[in-house]
């Protein structure tokens, strides 16, 4: 009975904390006791349960499109290349691989221990056949420009020529040799991506439509799919015919859909899960002051920016007024006060990648004070002022922190220029709709996540043909450069031409940069292995859990 | 009775036609498709899509097909969960909403419907004040927020039952969230008419030929008070039905109600078509049997 008093007492302090918007309180207990005595005791049962966010799509590596399903892909297939706990290349399937002296082709060694989950050996021809399917017009895959660079792969999968004249052969059982159309010296992080994972032939065509179901499923990862209850949740245990089994510590890994953030963190309190997918951006207050040990913040390959409508007026043919705008925005209170999660605030388009010097607007280094001089100064002499103010609208996609964000922007070119503009938002479908017509969009949000660890990955969204360009950007000079990087062979020279091409788009500003993503996630105490990296790839080959 | 039944049923069919028709236009009049994506598709890939998806004929012939398919039980794929037909997928949901929706209806009137009369026999007195100020609340509290505070005082606090998923124990907070706003309209409309059915002629009549209370009440006012709480039943599954749309998301509980939000997010037309046909046999098939009953309970009506 004592019990039930104090649930209805916590009921109602919960109702009141809630109403009060406090919200204080811990959640669980301490646990003193993670990892045993030692510290480093593990878990007798190796599980892990994981927040995976949104159901995922399909376990068809050449066909998904989502973060969910690529968390779980990365776990049941493996492609030529691994990644590290950190996310750095390393030898996956091949074990060894040479490239020739113009960088045009490249030969991997297949290890020969390495099997399918059903204890088949893996060959080239697997790989073979995989890329292949990859690349087919009938494979149906949005995610085919990935496996773009290979030779002939454009002309396959617009049906120009057949599957089979693709650069993709068999030297021997265990020797694969893959040739691109150009140098391209990101080529081997491509080999990462799911879409160069191999699937598996037989049982492909033995279940048809349904091989990507529990016990149809092959794969060749560390880890095979046992279990999957659409909307709940997705099981996949220890493969022992994985090549480098010894080393995988957890005997299974439970992905949950969790499409509800707030659910979710309610989830990892109650201690159902070990790692969520995302926090509630709006909880960070809370979470800083009571789940401090467990949040994970990382660097992350994406860039949040706004575009302009260069087709229309009154952003066409108008690169002054498009500076001064970018120009008074304070984007520390946007990336401090706003948001306050770590992000970085950004002058330039392209996030920091290893090799690439990140290109900055050179108003950057000023204080703001004189950029908002400055931005006073080009809206004038774009013809604007007080008595004939600017009038605009923002479009953003409907979720909180676009609206928080927008707010924020719209204020800032009102007080520093006297800006009227109206911000409107759509739902996703909607406002990627309106934003590909350019007709009624003015000033809209975008943000994209780089799909390999390479600046290409950005610089190639600006091109005049590219389909993320909504802004209507077409410069043949930033084409040209970034056309000449493909085909650059010495690297230092390509980098070269990628910040050139960033350059040009920074002195045109199509677009308003505003910050570089982060990763927030919870992580509980007893996690190991768990190391946050750039790309957001995480395998939990490498993950343990210790006791508690 | 029986001819009833049929001409019931036939009358069915063309308020599902329409029912299908329109939302089988309207999902398409929603702008943006499911094949719109943050980078555009190239258009080989799309028009590919288009192409195995039926989605290039001519709308009339997409019509005739879907309805074809429907008479087979065939709902076709999801654009969104591509390993999975519609079929499937209402196949595996549909299970775990009707045992959440059956188990919350079964609360919500057992619990309702005792609190109401209680509160009835024992007007203006402590207990009636007390369960008409816990059903205004509960009615004034939506699910979306008395669902959070049970997770967070129930699962994370006291760790006496799980925050969400499909595991032991799991049924009872989401029962309770979406039986509550039900319990308290029901226990209301239970004591209203509880009390004018007290008022009557022939419970006077039985009182005063000495019939012990609970006679009374059991054999002859129950009956006549139910009316009105059984004519909100169909409504009441209505309710149930949309709010396990939102309790099911804060549960993670891997029902129908979830396809509904994402299918539309998603432009997911197999989805969500098949999520409304379906939702709409079981709505019509309810209120219909909720007519039979109301012939079984009311001597006044019958159909012919």
């Amino acid at each position: 009975m004592r019990k039930t008093y104090r649930a209805v007492a916590l009921l109602a302090a919960a109702l009141v904390a809630s109403c009060g918007g406090s919200g204080g309180g811990t959640a669980g207990e301490p646990h003193a006791q993670i990892g045993g005595a030692s510290g480093t005791e593990l878990a007798e049962h190796q599980a892990l349960h994981v927040g995976n966010g949104a159901e995922l799509q399909t376990l068809d590596p050449h066909r998904a499109e989502d973060t969910s399903s690529f968390s779980v892909l990365i776990d049941i297939y493996e492609g030529l290349v691994g990644e590290s706990p950190g996310g750095d290349l390393i030898p996956g399937v091949a074990s060894a691989w040479t490239i020739s002296d113009d960088g045009k082709t490249y030969v991997f060694n297949l290890r020969p221990e390495a099997r399918w989950s059903n204890g088949d050996p893996l060959t080239a021809d697997d790989f073979v056949f995989s890329f292949r399917r990859g690349v087919d017009p009938k494979t149906l895959s949005v995610y085919s420009y990935i496996l773009s660079p290979l030779l002939n792969a454009d002309d396959i999968t617009a049906g120009k020529r057949p599957p089979e004249e693709l650069g993709v052969r068999a030297i021997d059982d265990h020797t694969l040799e893959i040739k691109v159309a150009n140098p391209t010296p990101y080529f081997l992080g491509l080999l990462a991506h799911s879409m160069s994972y191999p699937v598996h032939r037989a049982s492909l065509e033995a279940h048809g439509d349904q091989w990507t179901r529990p016990g149809n499923l092959v794969g060749n990862g560390a880890f095979k799919l046992d279990e999957w209850v659409v909307q709940s949740h997705l099981k996949v245990v220890r493969n022992p015919y994985y090549w480098d089994n010894a080393n995988t510590k957890l005997e299974e890994v439970t992905f949950y859909a969790t499409e509800d953030k707030t659910a979710e963190m309610q989830r990892f309190r109650a201690q159902e899960l070990d790692l969520t997918e995302i926090i509630p951006a709006a909880q960070i207050g809370f979470i800083r002051e009571n789940l401090a040990k467990e949040l994970v913040i990382a660097p992350y390959l994406g860039s949040y920016y706004y575009g302009f409508n260069v087709t229309r007026p009154p952003f066409k043919d108008n690169p002054k007024l498009r500076r001064a705008l970018a120009l008074a925005v304070n984007r520390d209170i946007i990336t401090k006060q706003v948001l306050n999660l770590g992000q970085v605030s950004s002058f330039g388009f392209v996030p920091p990648i290893h090799g690439y010097t990140q290109q900055q607007m050179p108003e950057a280094s000023w204080t703001q004070q004189q950029r908002e001089a400055e931005a006073k100064r080009l809206y004038a002499e774009a013809g604007y002022g007080a008595d004939n103010p600017l009038r605009t609208q923002i479009m953003y996609n409907t979720q909180e922190d676009h609206r928080r964000i927008a707010v924020a922007i719209s204020q800032m070119w009102k007080q520093v220029l006297g800006v009227e503009a109206e911000i409107l938002n759509q739902e996703w479908k909607v406002f990627i709709d309106t934003r590909n017509q350019k007709r009624d969009t003015q000033v809209y949000r975008q943000g994209w996540i780089g799909d390999y660890n390479d600046p290409f990955t950005f610089a190639e969204l600006m091109r005049s043909t590219a389909g993320q360009n909504d802004t209507g950007y077409n410069n043949p000079e930033y084409d040209r450069l970034v056309a000449a990087s493909q085909s650059a062979h010495d690297p230092h020279a390509r980098m070269e031409l990628l910040q050139e091409a960033e350059r040009v788009l920074l002195a045109d500003m199509p677009i308003l940069p505003l910050y570089i993503y982060v990763r927030p996630r919870l992580v509980q105490q007893w996690v190991r292995g768990y190391e946050p990296n750039i790309m957001d790839h995480h395998r939990s080959q490498y993950v343990y859990v210790l006791k508690h | 009775m029986f001819s009833y039944t049929i001409r019931r049923l036939l009358g069915a069919i063309p308020t599902l036609l329409i029912l299908i028709g329109i939302s089988f236009l309207l999902i398409r009049a929603a702008p943006g498709g499911p094949f719109d994506r943050e980078r555009s598709l190239l258009p080989e890939i799309e028009a590919n899509l288009r192409t195995a998806y039926h989605l290039d004929e001519p709308l009339y012939q997409q019509f005739a097909r879907y309805l074809w398919g429907l008479l087979h039980f065939d709902f076709g794929p999801s654009f969104q969960y591509r390993d999975y037909t519609v079929t499937e997928l209402i196949a595996s949901g549909f299970p775990v909403s009707l045992t959440l929706g059956t188990c919350a209806l079964l609360v919500a009137v057992l619990v309702g419907v005792t609190a109401g009369s209680v509160a009835a026999l024992r007007q203006n007195s402590g207990v009636d004040h007390g369960v008409m100020a816990i059903s205004m609340t509960g009615i004034s509290i939506p699910n979306f927020v008395m669902a959070p505070l049970l997770v967070l005082v129930f699962a994370v606090y006291l760790r006496w039952l799980p925050a969400g998923g499909l595991g032991q124990g799991n049924l009872v907070l989401p029962v309770i969230a979406l039986a509550l706003p039900q319990i308290a309209y029901l226990s209301r409309l239970t004591r209203g008419s509880m009390i004018e059915v007290l008022r009557s002629n022939f419970v006077r009549t039985a009182r005063a030929q000495g019939l012990p209370t609970w006679q009374v009440i059991v054999k002859h006012a129950l009956k006549p008070a139910l009316l009105p709480v059984v004519s909100y039943l169909g409504p009441a599954t209505a309710h149930i039905i949309t709010g396990s749309v939102v309790i099911e998301q804060i549960f993670s509980r891997p029902g129908l109600g979830r396809y509904f939000v994402a299918g539309a997010l998603n432009r997911d037309y197999t989805l969500v078509m098949g999520v409304v046909v379906f939702y709409g046999v079981l709505i019509i098939l309810f209120n219909f049997l909720v007519d039979l009953a109301y012939a079984w309970l009311d001597p006044k009506v019958r159909y012919r």
